[in-house]
């Protein structure tokens, strides 16, 4: 075994095998860029060395940079987390040469599964099902035509050396076809220099599931069960589950056998995946092989038990798998939500800045839930715009599917994160989702179900009851202790009242106290609205961010942060502001006008704190569509604000050095 | 019921009709609540004492002795909040607009002597039409008798006026002399002329709005210290702020039941101080991360933003933070950072409440503008507050404080009680580039060796421990250690005895 691996990656992948590692005994060594001077993965290594500036083209893809840290660490083996240099054959021949062992699969097995047209190839020899397709190259658009009138519409036109969407087209019929062909083509040499053309047939409504496989150097190969992955925003993998509530035992066999066949095929010798896109009627189709650990691999070790990072460790030292086929049992449910530093309300928009509070719920078991986060910030982390957005992913293991989903849900009200704007609300959102819930799921999810995108939602009338509640409850303990103010006169009128107004949006809802004694812990029973009185207990405090406890004898957990004369309660996707006033006040806040928002169509708003770099117009100029407003500099970054459309500028309220707030207003139009 | 009972219970239900029911159904049109709808929200439930209900003005030209409401346009008395006494009057705009006659002006001389007298805060609630015409000189007489009294209440009991409706001309002043004014947004204004006045003397056109809104006077003039969106969110704001302040200048701070332990680190703040020096952080995350619960009362929020001020409570008890905001200007000291924190100063030491300052600031802002505006004088400001001020001072210097704003900000220098630094800090006469330049002027062409002295200059005193070895700074802390930090000495100095030279008062540079 290795005294020493260097993890050639950042963020949460890198924190996850050194704890792997460190429980095998074995040290660590990190590399970090200049964007990552005080991250987590630098803290938790036993060493850590600085590989060049913050761009990963310049620090965490120089290949060479990598093996120099290996040389001055010794460290005996590298392991690549995914992306980054995980997949690139050159760097494990390169590693080799130096004698230095690559923790993953051999250059043979990367290279053979890392062209979409070679793999297939070698899918079809070991007999895996893929989609009909022609694998040869294509000529011309009149061979693209003949070859889909072959496999029958719709068809898939791709990139062979495509990715991420890009250089694809679906074609229902001839035209399409010569069209799709054409730009898929221009579109791949241009983006991949690389304009070779392949088609397959377009599957319809398609569920995405993949296989883990796990191989070692004796020629054993397992699998370790599927993971569905079919809720997806635009090709990102957003929620993975494991198992599929799709798959039969039998289609769970005969994908997991068509896999090992796969990876023995290219003599694989570590974990790997591989992914099916699996229709209506359970027919199932090759995708392709990740020849990595997989982002979303902690589900399957939540139900099988094995700590896949551990087994790709000890493979690569040349041990041989200590587990057999028979010994994979599937147990329980797992489910992974990836949280991302996007704005959900703004199209997911990238968000960066200082995580100001960072509170994951407890890990670990409690009762027949386990909470697992894998993460690599903390609180007062940095989120910067050289990396990928995603700050966590957080597992919730049960018995059942419906259990881990109620679990998740949980989990998600008491993540608390602020300074950046996440996915938690989108998320949480997802988890309450019937068509989810009920796992009736396609790679279309997402696009069919929030076709304008995510907006906030009001929460329905059992929601907000239970938010009324909650509210209440927090105000009282606030309240309570003003009532032992130093220096009141006693006893004073200013003492509890029963009966409250709870206001939410723009609903009074009466909240009475019909039983018990306000302190922490609190316990009251609480009437809301018309309905009977419910008991309310937590033993929440002023000042924790999370409200846990139990209202109608339903747990709760809500998310409390004090506003202006109240409180913005979060929970299960729904945030809303919630004013506690005694009834006589609520009477009189009716009579207050209703202030709308400022029209902010005729203003150009900042998109992110940032300094104004320039101001390119001037008061009265008429602007065309698409010219140059304003320049803002964010994150070194120089974001160049554009007129959506002719226009006139009216105002102009920010200056060149200004340092602007989100939604600041730079100008007025007229 | 006895006859003279009934009649008690007629007038006080005709006193409480205040102008009557068309002109408070026009002033709920405007967005505005009534004097006594306000009085109920702001005190708590049925705590209210009235005085003066039936007193009527006593004027007898232009007709007006044909009409009398009882009241005369303000309702005055006292009631609790969160049972501490408050005394308060609120103009009531649906009798004569509001506006002030002498008698009046005698019913607020009586309750702002009462309130003196006994040692508790007043509060004015502002909603009306300035002196009333028809009384002429008499109305005059009542206004200076008026700021009379909140001269002598003033630093003795602490003064707040809230600005609900129009507050113009000998209106103004009152407020103005007071220690807080908080306004309404889009329902109040203030100003000593109003529009019509200013079109004939300047030729100007502004709206009222324009010339005294809440946003001018929050943002512009600095004038007011807050503004809200209606007057239930003023008034309730009100309620949170009073729970704050002592009720006297010889009563003691405030304390309520705290749940945040004051022991627990934080380490998220051994990330603030970003790696480049230049890049700022927000240093409201500091106050916000070291005050209880995170419940931060900020003065002057939308004015002079480079500078940072507000109450929080620590343990339970009011503290007045001022911290400079690398966010806004890099943290620098202008003309109106340095008035703004030397009023806030100046309220802290006037109530006991002790200070904590948070430095990070670069200097003072150089440029004509601010010199031709007096920045010598206001700096010096700034510099008297804090060092004639007797409270516990407590200072964190987190990252840079270079030259004189060293010194201005609550140095030890100024008698600072404990003053602490981040190993961040950064004290120094002034940044490396422009020592280096001034040291090794001879160099300046030699881009190495001026790179060479650069380092070795950041190296030397760029730091806070030359600082610390002259005792300059009482301790170098870890940044999660902040709150306890602060907690303990703010503890220890709760029986801080310190007393300037008899003065008739000082002469602070104005």
């Amino acid at each position: 075994m290795f005294d020493k691996i260097l993890i050639a990656n950042r963020g949460e992948i890198a924190c996850r095998v050194i704890k792997s590692a460190r429980k095998m005994g074995i040290k660590t060594v990190a590399v970090y860029s200049d964007a990552d001077r005080d991250a987590m993965h630098v803290e938790m290594a036993d060493e850590a060395v600085h590989i060049g500036p913050a761009p990963a083209a310049q620090s965490y893809l120089v290949a060479d940079k990598i093996i120099a840290a290996c040389k001055q660490t010794g460290a005996q083996a590298v392991h690549p987390g995914y992306g980054f240099l995980s997949e690139r054959a050159s760097f494990c021949e390169a590693l080799e040469k130096e004698g230095i062992t690559f923790i993953g699969p051999k250059p043979k097995a990367i290279k053979a599964m890392g062209d979409k047209i070679e793999s297939k190839k070698f899918a079809n020899t070991a007999k895996v099902s893929t989609v009909p397709g022609y694998l040869g190259e294509i000529r011309d658009a009149d061979h693209a035509v003949e070859i889909a009138g072959e496999i029958g519409y719709p068809v898939m036109i791709k990139a062979s050396a495509g990715g991420g969407g890009k250089g694809m087209r679906i074609a229902w019929n001839e035209a399409e076809t010569r069209e799709g062909f054409q730009s898929s083509q221009n579109e791949a040499k241009s983006s991949f220099g690389d304009d070779r053309i392949f088609i397959e047939k377009f599957v319809v409504d398609p569920r995405h599931i993949e296989i883990q496989v796990l191989g070692d150097a004796h020629g054993n190969v397992i699998y370790l069960g599927e993971r569905e992955c079919s809720i997806q925003r635009r090709n990102q993998k957003v929620v993975e589950e494991a198992p599929s509530p799709f798959l039969d035992e039998d289609t769970r066999r005969a994908m997991g056998e068509q896999s090992v066949a796969l990876a023995k095929a290219v003599d694989y010798q570590s974990a790997g995946t591989v992914e099916f896109i699996v229709d209506k009627n359970k027919n199932f189709y090759f995708l392709e092989m990740n020849t990595r650990l997989q982002v979303e691999h902690p589900v399957t070790e939540l139900v099988t038990g094995v700590d896949l990072v551990e087994q790709m460790i000890r493979v690569a030292a040349g041990e041989p798998l200590t587990i057999s086929q028979d010994d994979v049992t599937l147990n329980g449910w797992a489910v992974e939500s990836r949280l991302y530093a996007e704005d959900p309300y703004r199209n997911f928009l990238p968000s960066i800045g200082r995580l100001t509070r960072y509170r994951p719920p407890e890990e670990g078991q409690d009762g027949d839930v386990i909470v697992r986060n894998d993460t690599g910030v903390t609180e007062g982390s940095e989120i910067s715009m050289f990396y990928d957005p995603m700050i966590a992913k957080l597992c919730t293991w049960a018995p059942t599917r419906i259990e881990a989903i109620d679990a998740m849900s949980v989990a998600l009200d008491e993540f608390v994160v602020d300074g950046i704007e996440h996915n938690i609300p989108f998320l949480a959102a997802l988890m309450q989702h019937p068509r989810w819930r009920e796992g009736r799921l396609s790679t279309g999810f997402i696009a069919e179900e929030y076709p304008n995108g995510f907006a906030p939602r009001q929460p329905e009338a059992d929601e907000q009851r239970v938010i009324a509640a909650v509210a209440l409850a927090v105000e009282l303990l606030r309240r309570d202790r003003l009532d032992r103010h130093l220096g009141r006169m006693a006893p004073h009128s200013g003492a509890m009242k029963p009966d409250w107004v709870v206001r939410i949006g723009d609903d009074y809802i009466d909240v009475s106290i019909t039983e018990g004694m306000i302190g922490s812990p609190i316990e009251v029973d609480l009437a809301v609205g018309d309905g009977k009185p419910m008991t309310v207990t937590s033993d929440w405090r002023p000042g924790d961010p999370v409200w846990k406890g139990e209202v109608g004898g339903k747990p709760v957990a809500a998310q409390v942060r004090p506003v202006l004369n109240g409180s913005r309660i979060a929970w299960n996707g729904k945030a809303v502001t919630a004013k506690v006033m005694l009834p006589k006040i609520a009477a009189l806040a009716k009579l207050m006008p209703v202030k709308l928002p400022p029209d902010t169509s005729k203003m150009l708003l900042c998109p992110m704190p940032g300094l104004v770099v320039s101001v390119s117009v001037e008061e009265g100029q008429e602007v065309k569509a698409g010219e140059t407003l304003a320049v803002v500099e964010a994150m070194k970054m120089e974001n160049v604000l554009r007129a959506e459309r002719d226009l006139t500028v009216s105002k102009i309220n920010a200056k060149a050095g200004d340092s602007l707030a989100v939604d600041a207003v730079i100008m007025e139009f007229a | 019921m006895k006859d003279v009972l009934v009649e008690l219970e007629r007038r006080r239900a005709t006193a409480r009709a205040g102008g009557g029911e068309d002109r408070i159904a026009a002033q709920h049109k405007r967005g505005k609540l009534t004097a006594r709808e306000r009085i109920e929200i702001f005190l708590d439930e049925g705590s209210f004492e009235e005085f003066d209900m039936f007193v009527e003005h006593r004027s007898t030209d232009f007709g007006m002795e044909k009409t009398k409401y009882a009241g005369d346009g303000v309702v005055t008395g006292w009631g609790t909040i969160n049972g501490r006494t408050v005394f308060l009057f609120a103009k009531d705009f649906t009798v004569f607009g509001g506006s002030l006659s002498e008698a009046h002006a005698e019913k607020v001389i009586k309750v702002q002597e009462m309130a003196l007298r006994n040692r508790a805060p007043i509060i004015g609630l502002y909603d009306a039409g300035g002196a009333r015409i028809q009384e002429g000189v008499a109305a005059l007489g009542g206004y200076a008798e008026i700021f009379q009294r909140n001269v002598l209440a003033s630093g003795v009991i602490p003064q707040i006026s809230v600005i609900m409706g129009p507050c113009a001309g000998g209106d103004v002043y009152s407020p103005a002399m007071t220690d807080f004014i908080f306004m309404v947004r889009d329902t109040s204004y203030m100003f000593v002329t109003g529009p019509d006045v200013v079109k004939t003397v300047t030729n100007e056109t502004v709206t009222a709005e324009q010339l005294g809104g809440a946003s001018v006077h929050t943002t512009k003039s600095s004038i007011a210290d807050g503004a809200y969106d209606n007057d239930v969110e003023a008034l309730l704001q009100m309620r949170r702020f009073i729970d704050l302040l002592p009720q006297s200048n010889t009563s003691p701070v405030p304390e309520i039941e705290t749940f945040q332990p004051v022991d627990e680190i934080d380490l998220s703040l051994d990330r603030l101080i970003p790696d480049n020096a230049n890049k700022p952080y927000d240093i409201k995350e500091l106050i916000l991360k070291t005050i209880d619960e995170g419940d931060f009362f900020e003065i002057q929020e939308s004015f002079a933003k480079n500078i940072v001020t507000g109450f929080g409570r620590v343990e339970g008890r009011t503290v007045g933070f001022v911290a400079n905001q690398p966010m806004v200007l890099a943290g620098v000291l202008d003309s109106d950072a340095s008035r703004k924190a030397a009023r806030f100063v100046r309220f802290c030491d006037c109530f006991n409440i002790p200070l904590v300052t948070f430095v990070d600031v670069p200097g003072f802002l150089p440029g004509t503008a601010q010199e031709y505006g007096g920045l010598i004088k206001h700096g010096a400001k700034l510099l008297f507050a804090y060092a004639e001020a007797t409270v516990p001072k407590i200072t964190v210097i987190t990252r840079k404080a270079y030259g004189g704003a060293y010194d201005v900000m609550a140095s030890k220098h100024l008698r600072g009680d404990m003053n602490y630094a981040w190993p961040t800090a950064q004290i120094a006469v002034m940044g490396a580039k422009g020592a280096v330049e001034i040291i090794y002027r001879k160099d300046i062409g030699d881009a190495d060796k001026i790179a060479a002295h650069t380092k070795g200059y950041e190296d030397r005193f760029l730091s806070p421990f030359v600082a610390a070895e002259r005792g300059y700074i009482d301790e170098v802390i870890m940044p999660h250690s902040t709150r306890k930090r602060i907690a303990r000495a703010l503890r220890m100095l709760r029986n801080k005895d310190l007393t300037n030279p008899w003065k008739k008062h000082d002469n602070i540079p104005l």
